[in-house]
């Protein structure tokens, strides 16, 4: 117990030297940095045939509102395919986390990829754990200063460059370029290179896993998507510690019959799985919020295992009723749980909505809103007037004419008025006024009809709008 | 976790349970804090920030000026520089936002009324600064849709017009203003004289009429001592030129005929004004009150947006 006196308000952070370690949570988390970075680094120069803007294959362009995915042209009125993406992206982060915990953090969130990052640019420079101890430790001289210097400079090159990828998917990456090193580009790049810079460097240069201990608040309310069910990334108690506690593999104590005839368990206290943690935790002391489930801590016990010739898996995924049941089982996923298939049901229905509602979308949006001031006009020779407006969104790359009809009522009925050529640019939209005039007879019978809006360079598939007609005094 | 937690507590315990820990804040939390602290004091220095008795600190000169182009209530435009606050932002972006529709107008200024309304894009500006400018200094009489009311305003969406409904009438309209005018007869008719005019009127709409009436009503129509052709024609079709008003189509706008039910009422409704006369429908001249673009653009919307333009 900590007695008063002892207490410290604050304290520095405990620099964390990891081990590299070698395994097949090491190469799946490897893989996935060198497919990340290739997309992500490599995704704005991809040229894409684009007629209304630049050739570019991922293009969110700000100033004309409008995103381009490769085909895909998304315009601001699709604003809840955001939304849906949204939902999606909560429901497989609930979905993961129920079955394995906090898989994201471990192998996909960019704080992870990145301080990974840099502490490879560290271990290259600075060499392994041991070395960079020392380094650490001895006083500031040439060396110290050309290997800390360079690995820090290294660092915020991969930031720089992290800036100026992350604008490109907002301008033309070339033009960008060339314009952000002659000083034309515009202030928002400058703006958004310097502040991705500073904040990928200090946060994965400099704060690491401060970020995932202090900011981050997936860290802290991963505890409520948690089961018994879920597989963790979990130490067996019972195995390595026995009845008498963990033990080095002294004389006496190498073979595993000896160690559990003497009541101790399989770990043999050799460490690394704290010396490999990316966030300085011991996995013996059991389920914590630091853990990212890296899965690393796992592949340097299973090296020390083979080297000892105990079994594997003295650190595995399993779940904690499985490590705490007397009848233990092989880990494995127990999918077959309420919550779990909710969320699957739910991703998978709206993964269907959003794909279909893309799928579906048209060239051109058609809108008729009826003019409701007034309802009707009666004109001098009795006949009825009602006017409309026909909203016309071309979501072409194109210029395109359309031609605008009635049906259900004589074609002569409708007067767009002078207006001759019904022409609309590229992603804009244009606002038509309409009258319909039908003699009083007919009026009085008439409830209804069908607007038919048809671009000229689809002919065959008019968008048809049903519109209300109020033929008078109510008759 | 949970052998952590029972450590280093503050030793308070509440409900129970309860416990406060004593972990240590990471020390460059507390260096963020400091950082804000320093924010605050340059904020303050380069800001207006406090007040002091009727005055307040005005914070760094030029950071945070503001310029626009004020209107006085005379029309005038005048300069002004103020320190940064919302209104003066606003205002700024007023500026910015009538020097980007300035060109449109100068557009619409520019160009012919037919060609204004064969133009799709501009008909759509037409539409949308018309309805901004119609709400704002028309739509009091002539309704927000431009649907007048019967016995008060002419309806602007049909096809009947008193005083002309082309372009060059209506904007002559809108510059110039217009009053409308007809003499009461009840000193000159007696009261079943203007019955039978009040007949013939209805019999020119195709209202059911007393046909006796009616024809009597024709005569006195006709008749010189009366006079109505003077004013509205022999052909009772009216005259555009002095806004006398079409008698033959079935659009009313001082006698509330379409209000009424049965004929009594239709016949009542069209003798008051016979009777009483007009020396109401005054329409206002816009001329000296709205800028020469903003008429023109009116004139097309009332022409072709509203739709009743001939």
């Amino acid at each position: 117990m900590a007695t008063e006196s002892e207490v410290h308000l604050y304290q520095k952070r405990i620099p964390i030297f990891v081990r590299s370690v070698e395994g097949k949570f090491r190469s799946f988390k490897t893989g996935i940095l060198v497919l990340a970075y290739t997309v992500f680094f490599a995704l704005p120069w991809v040229q894409w045939n684009r007629a209304s803007s630049a050739d570019q294959a991922i293009l969110f362009d700000l100033m004309s509102k409008r995103f381009y995915i490769f085909d895909l042209v998304v315009y601001p009125q699709d604003i809840f395919w955001l939304s849906m993406l949204l939902f999606i992206a909560a429901t497989l982060l609930f979905f993961v986390t129920g079955l394995v915990g906090r898989a994201w953090c471990g192998y996909f969130c960019f704080q992870t990829l990145w301080t990974d990052m840099f502490m490879l640019i560290e271990h290259m420079i600075q060499g392994e754990r041991p070395a960079r101890m020392r380094l650490y430790k001895q006083p500031w001289n040439v060396e110290k200063i050309l290997k800390v210097g360079s690995s820090h400079f290294f660092m915020l090159l991969v930031s720089f460059w992290t800036g100026i990828t992350f604008a490109a998917y907002f301008a033309y990456a070339p033009q960008l370029l060339h314009d952000f090193f002659t000083g034309q580009a515009a202030d928002a790049a400058y703006i958004t290179v310097i502040t991705l810079t500073i904040t990928t460097y200090v946060a994965g240069g400099i704060a690491r896993e401060q970020i995932c201990n202090y900011i981050c608040p997936y860290s802290r309310f991963q505890s409520v998507m948690y089961e018994q069910d879920t597989l963790a990334v979990s130490y067996d108690t019972r195995r390595g510690e026995g009845t008498a506690g963990r033990a080095l593999p002294k004389e006496g104590l190498r073979a595993r019959e000896e160690r559990q005839a003497k009541g101790h368990g399989d770990c043999i206290d050799c460490g690394f799985c704290v010396q490999v943690c990316p966030t300085g935790i011991d996995i013996r002391n059991g389920l914590q919020y630091q853990c990212i489930s890296c899965g690393l801590c796992i592949d340097a016990c299973n090296n020390i295992m083979d080297s000892v010739g105990f079994p594997r898996g003295l650190i595995r995924y399993d779940s904690e009723r499985n490590l705490k049941s007397e009848t233990p089982t092989r880990p494995h996923l127990e999918w077959k749980r309420l919550k779990v298939l909710g969320y699957a049901v739910a991703l998978l229905l709206m993964i269907g909505a959003l794909t279909y509602n893309i799928g579906t979308r048209s060239d051109a949006e058609v809108r008729v809103e009826k003019i409701r001031q007034p309802l009707f006009v009666k004109l001098a020779d009795g006949s009825v007037r009602n006017r409309y407006q026909v909203h016309i969104v071309n979501k072409t790359e194109l210029e395109e004419t359309y031609k605008v009809e009635v049906r259900g009522i004589p074609a002569s009925a409708l007067d767009l008025g002078a207006v001759t050529t019904i022409r609309v640019r590229a992603g804009k939209d244009l606002l038509l006024n309409a009258k319909v005039d039908l003699p009083e007879e007919t009026a009085e019978h008439t409830h209804e009809f069908e607007f038919m809006v048809t671009p000229n360079s689809a002919p065959k598939e008019p968008i048809v709008r049903k519109v209300g007609f109020i033929g008078g005094e109510g008759k | 976790m949970g052998q952590q937690t029972t450590k280093n507590t503050t030793g308070h315990v509440w409900d129970d349970d309860l416990q406060e820990l004593t972990n240590p804040l990471p020390r460059w939390w507390l260096w963020t804090f400091y950082l804000t602290v320093i924010f605050s004091v340059i904020y303050w220095i380069m800001y207006p920030a406090w007040p002091i008795g009727k005055s307040y600190t005005k914070g760094v000169e030029g950071v945070n000026t503001i310029k626009y182009t004020a209107r006085t209530v005379d029309g005038k435009e005048v300069q002004k520089e103020t320190h940064w606050n919302m209104r003066s932002k606003l205002m700024a972006e007023t500026n910015e936002a009538e020097a980007r529709q300035k060109q449109w107008f100068d557009k619409v200024a520019a160009t012919p009324y037919e060609d204004v309304a064969k133009d799709a894009e501009l008909m759509q500006f037409v539409n949308s600064a018309g309805k901004t400018l119609f709400s704002d200094n028309c739509a009091p009489c002539h309704m927000s849709g431009g649907q007048g009311k019967v016995t008060f305003s002419p309806n602007l969406t049909d096809d009947s017009w008193i005083f002309g409904g082309t372009y060059e009438k209506i904007h002559q309209t809108l510059t110039g203003g217009r009053t409308g005018f007809m003499p009461p007869f009840k000193d000159m008719l007696k009261e079943e004289q203007i019955t039978q005019l009040a007949n013939y009127v209805l019999s020119l709409s195709g209202e059911k009429v007393d046909t006796a009436a009616a024809a009597a009503g024709a005569e006195l129509f006709k008749n010189p001592g009366v006079g109505c052709f003077v004013c509205h024609g022999p052909d009772a079709k009216g005259n555009q030129d002095m806004g006398s008003a079409n008698l033959t189509d079935k659009i009313w706008l001082w006698a509330n005929v379409p209000a009424q039910q049965d004929a009594a009422g239709k016949v009542e409704e069209v003798k008051k004004v016979i009777t009483g006369g007009l020396s109401r429908g005054v329409m206002p001249a816009w001329g000296g009150r709205l800028k020469p673009e903003q008429i023109k653009l009116l004139t097309v919307y009332v022409h072709d947006s509203l739709g009743g333009g001939k």
